[in-house]
């Protein structure tokens, strides 16, 4: 029994010792000038433990009683998470060792908040939701203060710690009443209790607290306020770092939670769910546009981004699940190849954020600037990149689901910040001509800029497959 | 050659990628072989075109060369031209090497240049061959892209004001349509053009919002669409995104523009907002009509103001869209075939008058009327030339221009005889902007210092002007060369939007019950 609940627990096993194994090497040998080996040998295992996911798992199986599930929804998030994280760590590299940041600290939180992520989206309790959801804020409110000489750094990790543990409070607070109310902490418990002729009161007081809590992880609006500080204090791989895996992570807990915990009172969690997707496209579209520092808007990108990925989830179907899955899969791809640009965005080694440094960039970069500008009109979901099938599906999501008036509105978001993206674009083509950036960038970075552009423009023949296991995904959750 | 369609779609997008790829340098050489490259593989898509023209067989109204593959979550790759869809692709393919012949003197990023328009030509091509709701789509609006960046970074003085409009409103009116296309997909289980264009989408009285809207989930996914191919045309009010993006777009790109770009929006209404949703459209028709009427007196009235010769021609190219909405809304042979015929002539005539502004932009630099005056002196050539074509864009008989007003004008007066009187107008108003910049520009004395050493036009020049001149003409004294493709095509839709009209239970009734409330 025992066993076989640790076979399936094995990635995670596996990911959580090799974190202690490695701490403790690093400090017995050479401290920080094991970083870069660090930093490889965490990005090998998470591509490894993304393929052994990928490949070798199958079915549902669920571990200690239902409070531990692995199948193909956890499955596809996982994959998604590691991959991006290991991606994220390789670009960052030379950025850390750069600006004498790389300590051997920093890939094992990394490590560290992964087991958090894959925690999350295997969560079948709340206890062991509440457990993965800290492992992974605690890990990243320290990479967020990585810079330890800096205030900025300082104050994005102070305030993400703050409202995150705010969050987790609130969060608890509804996990503490559903308890209350369903007697279990168990999801297929609550799932139970919560039916639609009748739900107890509490259950969806219980409800609204826990989405609250959630809303704040993905940075949905009126949630949001962390994002922009945290995104522009922290160091850029860090932010990039946020702005991928958590962010799936963090998508994947809500769904479960909802869909899992909530399943058959969907209308109450829809409505409130296509609230908080109203407000995050429009709050991303309208604030990005005062924006000149490049972390910032892409902080209130993806804000947006996340309003579009909880549109598929408001509709409460499966498709809606699935549309969810294939969004934020594009969303982090793009996402990963925008911020290995501004990794690289530097002026005689000084980092650069804001857009007006841009200018003329297609001039002295044509390649980057060509591929930089096949990811901004991605984000804008402009057909015919992929970025725009991310919100084909979440569209179709919602107009199935008897929810027009959620698809207009997005669309129109969608326009507001398309101006934006596309100023970025006009900086780099149509702007009158500054000092120049930095040449230089190192070759990871231009690998996953590249990979990433390319993967926009390529993905439109077939999504590179990444259909299917969204469909098996979105099955295996929904029921 | 089953898939001819797809050769003729994607061989420019192969051109571009080959440019971007391999083609290193900036040098005057570099230039050469960008140029000579473009205007290789937009004539091969044209000779190709032709065998395309040629196998097409006018008398069948169904889909031919059709191609069809499996894409996405139950999306089709597929292809297709019909009567009303063949002479665009033919249209886009004669006037793209004309186009990359009119900037070879660009010499600022060739290589771009060059690039964006050979994947703007596969754009476009693609909205007229798609057979997929989606595929169209991503074809119709992936085209703003190269276009932004084609105002955008070879454009005049206000070009980034001029792109970022153009970009947004286009993009406001497709999105709407996007919503629109999800819901038809939802709705019918498809988005197969041809299984759509006989799906019957639910025409009973909705409630939105506290609203009656009559004709239900038909009239609201019209108006979506109406939001795009409105924008896309323009017509009036939404035109206004129009003038500037012209004035400020290079002349290729206002070429590409004006001759190609804005029949998007009227091949729009006729694959899709007319046969797929017969009772809306036939509800609306009266509000199109009246739009139309209003834009072709007001921009006319406004192009008479004008003392920009692009922003003019401009205004003059809303007004004659506005023929062919009215004709389209028509809904009879002569008002679609004057359509059809209309945009056909538009994209010669217009295409013609900006490359001859083009032309003594290249030499003066600059596009106000008051800076000309007596080219007639110093350039006979040109003076024939832009004459033919102002002519041309009045309606002179013997040109194509008469062809599709007469014929629009014909259709409407079925159907509104008010509308038609009003449009009617239009005719001479056109005549007097026109005649009145050639006048300003071409006819009396050469006074100005600046002008008195202007050259004729070159060889290049000339022969750019000869397959306009040839096709407005040619149209102009044969027209059954256009309406025997289209007519059989035209027929069928008519008879298709007869039925659909015959079925519904009657406009009349359901609006006494409607108000009666």
């Amino acid at each position: 029994m025992t066993n076989a609940d640790f076979q399936i627990l094995l990635p995670e096993t596996i990911l959580a010792a090799f974190a202690l194994a490695a701490l403790m090497f690093g400090v017995y040998t050479g401290k920080d000038k094991t970083a870069p080996l660090l930093t490889w040998a965490t990005s090998a295992l998470f591509v490894l433990l993304a393929l052994m996911i990928g490949f070798n798992g199958e079915g549902t199986n669920a571990a200690f009683g239902g409070m531990f599930m692995d199948d193909g929804f956890s499955r596809f998030a996982k994959v998604v998470i590691l991959v991006s994280a290991a991606a994220v760590l390789l670009m960052s590299e030379s950025y850390m060792a750069a600006r004498n940041l790389l300590r051997f600290e920093y890939p094992l939180l990394i490590a560290l908040a992964a087991v958090g992520m894959m925690v999350m989206v295997s969560a079948g309790d709340l206890i062991v939701l509440y457990m993965g959801l800290e492992l992974q804020s605690l890990a990243l409110y320290v990479v967020a203060s990585l810079r330890r000489d800096s205030v900025k750094s300082t104050e994005a990790g102070l305030k993400y710690f703050v409202l995150g543990a705010l969050s987790s409070g609130l969060l608890l607070y509804g996990a503490s009443l559903t308890y209350g109310f369903a007697g279990t902490t168990l999801f297929s418990g609550i799932i139970e209790a919560a039916t639609a002729d009748h739900t107890p009161l509490g259950l969806l007081f219980g409800l609204v607290f826990i989405t609250a809590g959630l809303a704040f992880k993905v940075s949905a609006a009126p949630f949001h306020m962390w994002t922009p500080d945290v995104y522009e204090g922290s160091p850029t791989p860090v932010t990039a770092f946020f702005a991928t895996a958590p962010k799936m992570a963090a998508m994947g807990l809500f769904a479960r939670v909802v869909h899992d915990a909530f399943g058959n009172i969907t209308a109450d969690w829809g409505q409130i769910v296509a609230f908080l997707s109203v407000a995050s496209m429009f709050l991303g579209a309208i604030a990005a546009i005062g924006q000149r520092n490049i972390k910032r808007l892409m902080a209130y990108s993806s804000i947006a981004h996340m309003g579009f990925a909880l549109m598929g989830l408001a509709s409460g179907t499966e498709f809606g699940v699935q549309a969810m899955l294939v969004y934020m899969a594009i969303y982090v791809t793009m996402n990963v190849g925008t911020f290995a640009f501004i990794m690289s965005m530097q002026r005689d080694g000084q980092v650069v954020t804001d857009i007006s440094a841009l200018n003329q960039y297609s001039k002295h970069e044509p390649l980057k600037a060509l591929a930089v500008l096949v990811l901004m009109f991605s984000l804008a979901g402009v057909p015919p990149l992929v970025g725009f099938f991310g919100k084909f599906f979440v569209l179709k999501a919602a107009v199935e689901a008897d929810m027009a008036w959620l698809a207009v509105a997005g669309v129109i978001a969608s326009v507001i910040g398309a101006f934006y993206y596309l100023r970025i674009v006009f900086y780099m083509y149509f702007g009158t001509e500054t000092e120049a950036l930095d040449k230089t960038m190192a070759p990871a970075q231009w690998l996953f800029l590249m990979g990433s552009a390319a993967i926009m423009v390529l993905g439109v023949v077939n999504l590179f497959g990444i259909e299917g296991p969204a469909v098996a995904a979105a099955a295996a959750l929904v029921h | 050659m089953d898939n001819i369609l797809s050769i003729v779609t994607f061989l420019p997008l192969i051109a571009a990628a080959i440019l971007a790829l391999f083609l290193r340098g900036d040098d005057a050489a570099a230039q050469k072989n960008a140029k000579y490259l473009a205007l290789i593989a937009t004539s091969v898509t044209f000779v190709i075109s032709l065998f395309l023209i040629a196998q097409f067989d006018p008398n069948d109204t169904g889909f031919q060369f059709v191609e069809e593959r499996d894409w996405l979550i139950g999306l089709k790759y597929k292809m297709g031209v019909d009567g009303i869809s063949i002479l665009f692709v033919m249209l886009t393919t004669f006037l793209m090497p004309i186009t990359i012949l009119s900037c070879w003197s660009v010499e600022t990023r060739v290589k771009e240049y060059m690039i964006a328009f050979l994947a703007l030509e596969t754009l476009m091509l693609g909205v007229f061959t798609a057979l997929d709701l989606i595929l169209f789509y991503l074809f119709f609006e992936g085209g703003l892209i190269p276009m932004f960046l084609i105002i955008g970074i070879w454009g005049g003085k206000e070009r980034i004001y001029a792109s970022f409009k153009f970009f947004l409103y286009t993009f406001l009116g497709s999105v709407l349509m996007l919503v629109a296309i999800v819901a038809m997909y939802v709705n019918a289980g498809t988005t197969d053009i041809p299984t759509l264009l006989h799906h019957q989408f639910g025409s009973e009285t909705l409630s939105v919002l506290g609203f009656q809207v009559i004709g239900g989930m038909q009239t609201l996914l019209w108006l979506a669409f109406f939001a795009s191919f409105a924008v896309k045309m323009p017509m009036w009010p939404v035109h206004t995104w129009l003038p500037d993006a012209h004035v400020q777009a290079p002349t290729a790109g206002s070429v590409v523009l004006a001759a190609i770009l804005l029949k998007m929006g009227g091949y729009g209404f006729l694959r899709f907002s007319l046969p797929m949703f017969p009772i809306a459209s036939d509800l609306l028709a009266p509000l199109v009509l009246w739009m139309s009427a209003i834009a072709i007196v007001y921009t006319s009235l406004v192009a008479l103001a004008q003392t920009d010769m692009k922003k003019l021609i401009a205004y003059s190219s809303v007004a004659h869209m506005g023929y062919v909405t009215a004709g389209i809304f028509a809904a009879n042979q002569q008002g679609i075939d004057g359509a059809i015929f209309q945009m056909l002539s538009h994209g010669f005539i217009s295409g013609a008058l900006f490359l001859c502004v083009g032309v003594i932009y290249d030499r003066m630099h600059t596009r106000e009327i008051d800076a000309y005056g007596g080219l007639v002196n110093r350039m006979p050539a040109y003076a024939l030339i832009f004459m033919l074509f102002t002519m041309a864009n009045v309606g002179l008989p013997g040109t194509s221009g008469f062809v599709g007003e007469f014929l629009t004008l014909m259709g409407i007066f079925q159907v509104n005889t008010w509308v038609a009187a009003v449009a009617a107008t239009g005719v001479i108003l056109s005549a007097a902007y026109a005649l009145w910049l050639y006048r300003r520009v071409v006819m009396g004395d050469l006074i100005k210092e600046s002008l008195k050493s202007i050259t004729d036009m070159t060889g290049r020049e000339r022969v750019i002007f000869a397959p306009l001149v040839a096709m407005t003409l040619l149209l102009g004294v044969y027209p059954s060369l256009v309406t025997d493709i289209i007519g059989p095509s035209v027929e069928a839709l008519i008879a298709d939007h007869q039925t659909a009209l015959a079925e519904w239970p009657g406009a009349a009734t359901q609006v006494a019950e409607t108000t009666g409330h």
